[in-house]
């Protein structure tokens, strides 16, 4: 096995791409702030821009979170086709530190009322007396303000502790000479299914938290799950994405076809996935017509129709179509081609979900807004899980499924 | 090559060969029943006889002789409907889905599992189709030609999703199962001495003769037919729970419904399987074949899909609160505090805190412990579906409407009667088919079977 190859360094062109996005991003931010105005509407505190800026914040957290599930998954379930990508997966799941670091900062900003984007937020929402009065929100304010905020700081430090530990033993391993008794993989395979737990917990309420209180007033039971297959998508397009990639570059060539095949197979299932919960949600809302929760689609369906239509059905047939063959899921430029478009599918997604919500009715189409935020958060993702994948060699020693992983055969 | 790694541990005990595999497998056809058999076969036959007698009762003077009443108008016909489908739900994951995901403990208990979903959703027919009251005019629920006037099926109602769901996955898993079937009928024929068993058994194998080709064919159907399944465990349960959630009842009407049947329907169907395969390994010693292991593993997927049962009952508290709509709350009070709480209270320990108590190692890989626990939450499953139904129509939204529940000795009747009739299938077919999926359980033997595995390591250090 070629040596060299097993410990990633940045390309230069990559690392100048990623401060590229960053910097002009950067640039579509400060001008998103200069523009970003509603001349009748003196109440309106650049909510479009702070609305991309949450997007792009939590889709890209929300990779980086889906990432360490993945990771544990493979752990608990003891499964052993996925070691030699191991690193890859951890790569992007150490995202999530600075992901949820992000958003704590905008949470902060909130709560400073810098911006309105959680209505639930605004001082004097639950005072009768006051001019924001809501009796909706005043109902069930117990479960917002510090509540919220103990929640909000332990997911944060509760995923970032667990995908830390995670990685932390797996590297260690790396460092013995021989692992005669597999410490370390039995350590994470406890530690995977505690995360397990938690994750099945936290992923809902955190979703409930950050982005179906957006809608206040509004709820949907399926809500959490439905972010949760959009978020394990996204992590599963990335990795494959980079899988791909760094195989182009030289590296990972012990990775064989079979591995990329079974990735290609997640990415088809769970698209499935997604479109199942997408489909569920939307349909037993609109078929019961109840006025309380349609009203949520109402929005979408009067002044994002094209967008709704378009997320749907390219999340949907694209990987449908295109993944459904066996040859597709094991070529380079397919899998490339699909993940890109639905990588933007899902992105597009997340639009969906906080814009309606936000900036609603006001609404006119995709901008250089989304492009400029997302260009943004993207950049600073690749930047961090490139820095990620050279701390540690792209293949992993001392793992009791090694073997199987180098000669899997699907 | 193949490898597997030496820290998992082998699925086929002992020093067993081919050979050993197909005389262990067929033992229970070619020998004679025990006495335990017979004894469990006659009373599953009279319970079976009883449930049709209670049947053709209900036929006879109409389904007024059921505990149903002018507002529980659906009360055990659709909770057994529903129980019954969800147990079928474990025979096509096992079948299709482990399938895809390579998993070769599948192969000790695929074959049992889906003849338990096909004897499953055939007892969840009867319920269906009595149901509707004049079972004689079912026949109207599928889209035939206008000949009958103007009355066509209503294409937006769930209820005929359903006719067509249930019996697409219907003839699905019999065709899943039935070409799994063929080498291992080959297998019998080839060894039957008398002369009718070989006719019968070798009709039934389309003249299998093991070559490469038909291998090769095999494999790609199953393929096929697993990717076919998969989407099928998706959507039957789902349009199951769709019957419920387009409604406009608090309590039935919440958008988490589908996958948490979905979930639901596995997690009561893989109790079922550890409930057979428990007493199966036993009389049939098949010990080595269904190990430990293979129970431990089937007990973590009893975890797992416990849990998000569990997470999905929180979750509509939660939101019924959250929600701030006072039905949507009342339903929820109703269920935990009202006349029928106590079915409440039985389902929340069943199905979501027994299950739980497989996270010790010890509970998980005691069998005496499974098979209990997988009586409690087929228990508890058959009280989810109760709760669901019975005390959410018991009071909805008029008070003046508001009424309660008691079921007949008919309802009950019935119900025991489909017991008694998976129970007497379940013996015939343990009696006359390979419970063990003979052909492939061999194909695992090489890399899974315990003295292959030691013979492998001490290899390797040479």
């Amino acid at each position: 096995m070629n040596t060299e190859k097993l410990n990633f360094v940045i390309p230069s062109k990559a690392k100048m791409l990623s401060i590229a996005l960053m910097v002009i991003g950067l640039i579509c931010i400060a001008l998103m702030f200069a523009f970003d105005k509603q001349a009748d509407d003196p109440e309106y505190h650049h909510t479009r821009a702070w609305a991309n800026i949450f997007a792009g914040s939590f889709f890209f957290m929300a990779i980086g979170l889906a990432a360490a599930f993945f990771l544990g998954l493979q752990y608990a379930a003891e499964a052993g086709w996925a070691t030699t990508v191991k690193r890859v997966i951890e790569g992007v799941a150490m995202y999530v530190q600075w992901g949820v670091s992000i958003l704590l900062l905008f949470f902060i900003l909130g709560q400073l009322q810098v911006h309105h984007i959680y209505h639930w937020m605004l001082s004097g929402v639950a005072d009768a007396g006051s001019q924001h009065y809501d009796k909706v929100i005043a109902d069930k304010i117990g479960y917002f303000g510090v509540f919220w905020w103990i929640r909000t700081i332990l997911y944060m430090i509760g995923w970032s502790w667990f995908t830390w530990k995670l990685v932390k033993n797996s590297r260690e391993a790396d460092k013995l000479d021989k692992d005669t008794n597999n410490s370390f993989h039995w350590k994470n395979i406890k530690l995977g299914a505690w995360f397990m737990v938690v994750f099945a917990v936290t992923s809902s309420t955190s979703s409930w938290d950050w982005v179906m209180s957006i809608d206040t007033h509004w709820f949907s039971t399926l809500f959490g799950w439905y972010t949760f297959s959009g978020m394990w998508i996204s992590a599963l397009v990335t990795i494959t994405m980079l899988v791909v990639w760094l195989k182009r570059l030289g590296y990972l060539e012990y990775v064989t076809e079979s591995t990329i095949h079974d990735l290609g197979k997640w990415m088809f299932a769970i698209s499935f996935l997604w479109t199942y919960l997408y489909f569920s949600q939307f349909m037993l809302i609109w078929y019961s017509d109840i006025p309380e929760e349609v009203v949520y689609f109402q929005t979408r369906w009067e002044s994002y129709k094209a967008l709704m239509w378009t997320v749907f059905f390219v999340n949907f047939a694209f990987p449908m179509i295109m993944l459904m063959s066996r040859d597709s899921k094991r070529n380079f430029f397919f899998l490339m081609f699909v993940g890109t478009i639905i990588f933007i599918g899902h992105y597009l997604d997340v639009i969906m979900i906080v814009m309606p919500g936000t900036v609603g009715h006001a609404w006119t189409g995709l901008s250089w807004m989304e492009l400029g935020s997302f260009l943004f958060f993207l950049g600073l993702f690749l930047f961090v899980v490139l820095r990620n994948l050279t701390k540690a060699p792209l293949l992993v020693k001392n793992h009791p499924f090694l073997e199987e992983s180098l000669h899997h055969t699907t | 090559m193949h490898a597997e790694s030496q820290i998992r541990e082998p699925l086929i005990i002992g020093n067993k060969t081919y050979r050993n595999i197909t005389d262990d497998i067929i033992a229970p056809i070619e020998g004679k029943a025990s006495k335990a058999w017979y004894v469990i076969f006659t009373i599953s036959v009279l319970s079976f006889t009883w449930g049709l007698g209670c049947l053709a009762y209900t036929i006879g003077v109409g389904i007024g002789a059921w505990g149903s009443n002018n507002g529980v108008d659906w009360a055990w016909d659709i909770t057994n409907f529903v129980w019954w489908i969800g147990i079928g739900h474990a025979g096509t994951l096992i079948s299709a889905v482990l399938l895809l995901f390579r998993q070769k403990w599948r192969m000790a208990i695929n074959r049992s599992a889906e003849a338990m979903t096909i004897f499953a959703v055939m007892c969840a027919a009867i319920f269906v189709t009595l149901h509707t009251g004049r079972p004689w005019l079912d026949y109207m629920l599928f889209p035939l030609p206008n000949q009958f006037g103007s009355l066509w099926p209503n294409f937006n109602s769930p209820l005929l999703w359903d006719v067509f769901a249930v019996s697409t996955y219907f003839s699905v898993s019999v065709v899943f199962w039935y070409i799994g079937l063929i080498p291992d009928f080959a297998m019998i024929r080839d060894r039957a001495i008398k002369p009718l068993a070989k006719k019968v058994y070798a009709l039934a194998s389309f003249g299998w003769g093991g070559s490469v080709r038909h291998w090769s064919r095999f494999e790609e159907v199953s393929l096929v037919l697993a990717g076919l399944s998969t989407p099928l465990v998706f959507s039957v349960h789902s349009i199951v729970s769709f019957d419920f959630a387009t409604s406009v009842v608090p309590g039935w009407h919440t958008t988490i419904f589908p996958p948490y049947f979905v979930s639901g329907a596995v997690f009561s169907g893989f109790a079922m399987v550890l409930t057979l395969m428990l007493i199966v390994r036993k009389v049939y010693k098949l010990e080595a074949y269904l190990t430990i292991k293979h129970v431990e593993y089937m007990n973590i997927v009893i975890i797992v899909t416990g849990s998000i049962v569990g997470v999905a009952y929180l979750t509509e508290l939660f939101i019924a609160w959250y929600s701030g709509v006072e039905w949507e709350q009342y339903a929820f009070l109703n269920r935990a505090t009202g006349p029928l709480a106590w079915s409440y209270w039985a389902m929340m320990t069943c199905n979501v805190i027994s299950p739980q108590l497989f996270w010790f190692k010890k509970i998980r890989t005691s069998l005496v412990a499974t098979f209990i626990l997988s009586i409690v939450v087929n228990i508890g499953m058959w009280f989810e579906r109760f709760v669901i139904i019975v005390p959410t129509l018991c009071r909805t939204y008029l008070p003046s409407t508001w009424t309660t529940y008691t079921p007949s000795f008919i309802d009950i009747g019935i119900f025991v009667g489909t017991i008694g009739m998976f129970g007497t299938f379940f013996l015939l077919y343990s009696r006359t088919f390979p419970v063990i999926a003979q052909a492939e359980l061999k194909t695992i033997l090489k890399a899974s079977g315990e003295a292959q595995k030691k013979a492998a390591a001490e290899h390797a250090h040479h």
